[in-house]
């Protein structure tokens, strides 16, 4: 009865959509205009390395952004901060690197309980505290480093982030088997994952979509996944950095999706007096996103300084603003309470490929900046006309 | 004197789901001082925005004639060309904005050069102000004077705009009885000069005060017009005409059977205003609630009603909040929301958009909120058992949705308090508080929700239930409690209370108030 209703509907297919029609749309314009460049092997592997520390501010910062559209700018400094603690560590103080990572994570989650405290508990608008901590926690990194630039060779830090792996007998040729091997189970149990919720559904007669969409949905990704691996197999195989991000990335997705305690930010961000009046602490919901995102901070820290291999004074800068971006191109409103992890990704590959697109046929800086702010723009607009018109606000 | 300024002609104005005015009329002379009476919700404040162009020409049916002529106001700024000038309730002055500054807010006083020419604006506003006896600096700001001086702007900023129909929505609400009677004494002295003014209030002594017409509505409709001098014009007459409707079948029947167990009881319950400590709002309140019984709380708006039953709610409003509060016998200290479900206190509040919904989320994310925890394994949601518990209780609150994935936000307005209710009858409670549970929503949704009521007090719960409308709480109660300024006043037997009965307990103490300050 319903299933006659639902007839497919190309403008709700496009709205829903949008964004990853439009990284397709750009990765393939790219494609064309570097003449496949883009898609060589050693560029396909860079490009979750070169974003992957995005990627994981993107997903602390989307928490915040839920909230109620609250940004945290202090993110750049924090990896400044961190990066030059653990490099100071490591190359300075000759420490191990165990140490250095402990410590850098404890540091980040510090600071972030530190302005996790003032916006949750003290209601200091987020905007301000966040602006402070981006002077004060930039101060205390070049203090860190001395104002000096630090460089990294400890081999057990740099192995910890940046190694890829290697299995003897599956790596050792050219082609790496390991990342197929990886791909095609990846592949396989998205295709199950798929046959069996819908059994499931099927068995306790919930609603379901077509098995056509389902299919072509789950068959899209499978077949994405496995072109990818492919091409990590043609380079150097699957690098340690690509689990951390992927980790991350996961986690966070399942965080917001799946539990009570994810659930809370889309809530404080819908209507934060009815979340309190639902028994929720919702002092606690804003501490906990900034002290979540002080950690994320952290771990990117430490990923960019063992990426790098050294850390200075202006490490970085104008990170949290590639964060922000990421999110809202991604989807996630302005206002909070909307917003998925998935999304964000796709907001920072959309900006990733952009990038990487642009420095292939060597256009500098100065229009990368451009773009990505005309993008981030578009996007939002696109977000908020199509909203209103589908009657929302 | 039969020199008609204002005449409103069966005017009707629908907002989604309710009918606010059907068939209202309303005849005004010139130079007269002409009162609105009715409950809250009856349609005062909507009559007085359709005449000020609020609500647009357009948005409602039937006719207005100012002056003789036929009117269309678009905007508030077409009526006030005309000289209508309506001053609200909730005041419209910008506190960090100085008296001149508010006073020509939008109607700037400008030179030559199209810059604002200040010396002009503060004159002109001192002048204005020494009409309506204001003696301060125009470049005082306002939030360094008084609510009743801020009063007196808004009067002067209607005099700025060449008034010649003031409508003035409870001026006298948030004023001492001292600044109340200068504001009466005030339009009394304008009526001499040949102003025409509307007064909405509830407070029966000020119209027989200074009023020489009151026009009477109830639910949408003009019931009748007193003139002084010619009609009856005291407080037990308009009370009755503002009470005096029908109550047949519109409640269901219900059998009493309240059990000798106190489930709920409040001793000397003590509330402050969150941002004026000093101010007192609700004051040495005590009460209790039977198991199966419905206990109805009636009043005024700023009775104290909801501040109280907010503040039982795990201190969700006011601060220095002293007494005692026993659930079942205990003695319990609620310090926030999560122990108040705990102990299976519900409330389901009066403003759902803002207090009660998450719009932009759907049905299934609304209904599970409060309790998460129980459609989790571990910390994980189950989505198939969070779905299928939505689904249930979408069924035994009879919401009217398409699916469980609907925003709440596009519900109607009765199906919007049925989701409501349905998250909370999901925290299983004991005792549920239910602040206005039938504010604009139409009559059968009223009528499904009364029987919800019905079969939760049937299976043991004790509702407390805070209502402005009094056949419902006459209809609905076991037991009705009056308020008053932040005062128990009486406790009275449903079956023996009249609408009379309470509203004379009301108008009485506000007057004594009046009287003995």
């Amino acid at each position: 009865m319903t299933e006659s209703k639902k007839q497919f509907n190309l403008v709700s297919f496009l709205t829903k959509y949008a964004m990853v029609i439009a990284l397709a749309v750009v990765f393939i314009l790219f494609a064309v205009l570097t003449k496949g460049t883009l898609l060589s092997p050693q560029n396909m592997t860079n490009l979750m390395l070169q974003n992957g520390y995005v990627l994981v501010m993107a997903c602390g910062m989307l928490l915040c952004i839920l909230t109620g559209g609250n940004i945290d700018l202090s993110v750049g400094s924090v990896v400044c901060l961190v990066g030059g603690l653990a490099a100071v560590m490591v190359s300075n103080m000759h420490m191990p690197a165990i140490a250095a990572i402990l410590t850098g994570l404890l540091v980040g989650l510090l600071v972030g309980c530190w302005q996790g405290y003032w916006i949750g508990y003290v209601r200091i608008p987020p905007f301000i505290t966040t602006l402070g901590g981006m002077f004060i926690f930039r101060g205390l990194g070049r203090f860190v480093l001395n104002s000096k630039t630090v460089a990294i060779q400890d081999p057990a830090f740099l192995n910890i982030f940046t190694t890829y792996i290697k299995i003897p007998g599956l790596d050792d040729g050219a082609i790496k088997l390991s990342p197929i091997i990886v791909g095609v189970v990846a592949a396989v149990l998205v295709i199950f994952n798929t046959v069996k919720n819908r059994r499931e559904r099927a068995k306790k007669g919930y609603r379901q979509n077509s098995a056509l969409s389902d299919f072509v949905k789950a068959g899209l990704i499978a077949v994405l996944v496995l072109y990818y691996c492919y091409q990590l197999s043609r380079y150097r195989g699957i690098s340690v950095m690509l689990v951390w991000v992927l980790a991350v990335c996961l986690i966070y997705n399942f965080i917001t999706a799946k539990t009570a305690f994810g659930r809370y930010f889309y809530a404080v961000g819908g209507n934060e007096k009815a979340t309190k009046l639902s028994g929720i602490n919702t002092n606690k919901i804003y501490f906990i996103a900034y002290a979540n995102m002080g950690l994320l901070a952290g771990l990117c820290g430490l990923l960019c300084a063992a990426r790098v291999g050294s850390v200075n004074g202006s490490t970085g800068q104008s990170f949290e603003m590639d964060a922000i971006g990421s999110c809202f191109i991604g989807g996630a409103s302005a206002y909070g309470g909307s917003g998925t992890v998935g999304g964000v990704v796709i907001g920072a590959l959309l900006l990733g490929v952009i990038n990487m697109g642009m420095s292939i046929m060597g256009l500098g800086d100065t229009w990368q900046y451009v773009i990505k702010g005309g993008v981030l723009l578009l996007a939002v607009i696109f977000d908020v006309v199509t909203s209103r018109k589908s009657g929302k606000k | 004197m039969s020199n008609t300024i204002l005449e409103m002609k069966s005017i009707t104005k629908e907002f989604p789901g309710v009918k606010a005015l059907d068939n209202v009329n309303l005849k005004v002379e010139a130079g007269e001082i002409h009162a609105l009476i009715g409950e809250n919700g009856a349609g005062k404040s909507t009559l007085m925005n359709v005449l000020s162009g609020t609500y647009p020409a357009g948005s409602y049916t039937g006719e207005i004639y100012y002056e003789g002529r036929l009117c269309q106001f678009k905007t508030q700024k077409d009526s006030e060309a005309l000289g209508i000038v309506i001053i609200h309730q909730e005041l419209a002055l910008i506190p960090l904005l100085s008296i001149g500054e508010n006073m020509f807010l939008g109607n700037e006083i400008k030179n030559k050069m199209g810059c604002i020419d200040w010396d002009r604006t503060y004159s002109e506003a001192e002048r204005h102000m020494r009409q309506v006896g204001l003696n301060e600096s125009a470049q005082t700001l306002i939030k360094d004077i008084g609510t009743g001086k801020q009063q007196l702007v808004e009067i002067a900023k209607a005099f700025s705009k060449d008034v010649k129909l003031l409508i003035l929505d409870e001026p006298t609400s948030s004023l001492n009885d001292e600044d109340a009677k200068m504001l009466l004494d005030l339009l009394l002295a304008f009526k001499k000069e040949g102003l025409t003014s509307i007064i909405i209030t509830h407070k029966l002594n000020e119209i027989i005060y200074c009023a020489d017409k009151a026009t009477i509505i109830r639910d949408g409709s003009t019931i009748e017009t007193l003139v002084k001098g010619v009609d009856e014009f005291s407080e037990d007459r308009i009370i009755k005409g503002m009470v005096g409707r029908s109550m047949e079948d519109r409640y269901p029947a219900r059998e009493h059977n309240v059990q000798d167990e106190v489930n709920l009881e409040v001793k000397n319950w003590t509330v402050h205003h969150p941002l004026y400590p000093e101010r007192v709002v609700d004051d040495r309140i005590s009460f209790h609630i039977r198991k199966g019984e419905v206990v109805g709380f009636s009043g005024l708006q700023g009775a104290g009603r909801t501040e109280l039953a907010m503040s039982i709610f795990g201190r969700s409003y006011g601060t220095g909040i002293s007494g005692e509060l026993y659930i079942g016998g205990k003695k319990v200290e609620l310090k926030s929301p999560q122990d108040a479900i705990r102990h299976k206190l519900a409330y389901v509040t009066e403003d759902r958009k803002t207090n009660g919904l998450i719009l932009d989320e759907s049905i299934r994310f609304n209904t599970t909120l409060a309790r998460l925890d129980k459609v989790c394994r571990g910390s994980v949601i189950d989505g198939d058992e969070e779905i299928r518990v939505a689904e249930q209780m979408t069924k035994d609150m009879g919401t009217k949705t398409p699916t469980i994935e609907q925003n709440v936000g596009n519900l109607s307005g009765g199906n919007q308090q049925k989701a409501l209710l349905g998250k909370w009858m999901f925290t299983e409670p004991d005792i549920l508080i239910m602040d206005e549970p039938t504010r604009g929503i139409d009559v059968g949704a009223k009528y499904e929700i009364y029987c919800l009521i019905n079969e939760m007090v049937s299976q043991g719960k004790s509702v407390m239930m805070i209502s402005s409308e009094m056949p419902e709480l006459l209809g609905m109660c076991d037991r009705i409690y009056v308020m008053n300024e932040g005062r128990l006043l009486a406790e009275l037997d449903a079956k023996e209370a009249t609408q009379e009965g309470i509203m004379g307990h009301i108008i009485r103490d506000t007057n004594q108030d009046s009287q003995s300050a």
